[in-house]
């Protein structure tokens, strides 16, 4: 089988509150269904790998050949746990070693 | 041995379309500020009254105070082709960019036409009022004008209003990259919660059918060469298309 490949994506999360864990990854889920589908987003292979709350700090995980949608989905979040907020991409990286030495 | 050396190439990204409201400073402070943050070099308003020369200075002030470059720009939605004609010549001159609003098919097709005409904006949700067809897009082909596009309605919007729009935006942005009509991506935001990086803009392109390198240019390359080219032809050394005033005799 061949293997897929991947890209990880760091994030800041603004917000009126702090959201959690949760309630972060509902909306990028919920933003990508809405756009995408169901099927659309079963395909993205989206995933949680860290949150910072202190810092508002997020870093996911998507296929590759599903950057652009996921990008193009968290562009349009407007509100996240029912209140204003917004999520911007800092940085994308194939590893998560060039991800965190991307940001430092 | 000999040492290439390869200097990255950093795009500079543009907002030209932030709406304020120029009695609030506070606001307008605001909403530069971010732009400035979320890596904006030039930023352009479309003001809600007309402004006076001294507003003008302010808002000019306050760009150089946050590093971003001021493009002055004036909006206009003219009701026929006189009024259009009108206000060209009368501002022309005095903006760096001309963004006009088409509501009717009659204003459209002259703004197309007129090389005095940088940007064309179809506001409206209503699938009949969008006038960016073939013949709107040959005409704007021939002479300078851009198809511009607002990413607010794709923020605010939800549902069958936004797929809608995604359908006319999508069929618009075929016909002008058949007819190499540069397409210039602008927030339309009056609210600094809802602006986003440039290349957040730009991904939103994504839902319209651009591809990575065209979406990357609708949001820095294009508004850039319209910019550019404006401040040439406003600039004391302009003479005509081609020709500058290189230096001038002293005697």
């Amino acid at each position: 089988m061949k293997r897929v490949k991947r890209r990880y994506l760091a994030l800041q999360v603004e917000c009126e509150i702090q959201p959690t864990e949760r309630e972060f990854i509902d909306a990028v889920w919920a933003a990508v269904t809405r756009l995408y589908g169901e099927v659309g987003a079963s395909q993205t292979g989206l995933a949680l790998i860290s949150f910072n709350v202190e810092r508002a700090v997020a870093v996911i995980r998507v296929s590759l050949a599903s950057l652009n949608m996921v990008r193009a989905s968290l562009a349009t979040i407007t509100s996240l746990a029912g209140k204003e907020g917004s999520v911007q991409v800092l940085s994308v990286s194939g590893t998560l070693k060039a991800l965190f030495s991307n940001r430092k | 041995m000999q040492v290439l050396r390869v200097t990255a190439m950093t795009r500079r990204f543009a907002d030209l379309h932030l709406r304020i409201n120029i009695k609030n400073p506070q606001g307008t402070q605001r909403l530069i500020s971010k732009a400035a943050r979320l890596g904006y070099s030039q930023v352009s308003f479309a003001l809600t009254s007309n402004p006076s020369g001294d507003e003008l200075a302010k808002l000019k002030a306050m760009c150089h105070d946050a590093k971003v470059d001021f493009v002055s720009r004036a909006d206009f939605y003219p009701r026929s082709e006189m009024d259009l004609t009108r206000f060209l010549r009368k501002f022309r001159r005095q903006f760096e960019v001309i963004c006009i609003l088409c509501d009717n098919k009659e204003v459209a097709r002259q703004a197309a036409k007129d090389r005095r005409v940088d940007l064309l904006n179809f506001g409206s949700l209503d699938y009949h009022k969008r006038f960016f067809d073939r013949a709107e897009a040959e005409l704007a082909s021939g002479c300078l004008a851009a198809l511009e596009v607002d990413v607010k309605p794709l923020l605010v919007l939800e549902g069958p209003p936004r797929v809608r729009l995604l359908m006319s935006l999508r069929r618009e942005v075929a016909v002008a990259q058949e007819f190499h009509v540069p397409i210039v991506v602008s927030s339309g935001l009056s609210e600094a919660r809802l602006m986003r990086m440039p290349k957040d803009m730009a991904s939103l392109t994504f839902l319209f059918g651009l591809d990575e390198a065209s979406s990357l240019d609708t949001v820095s390359t294009n508004p850039a060469v319209i910019v550019k080219r404006n401040r040439e032809k406003l600039s004391n050394r302009f003479v005509a298309p081609g020709i500058t005033i290189v230096r001038e005799d002293q005697t």
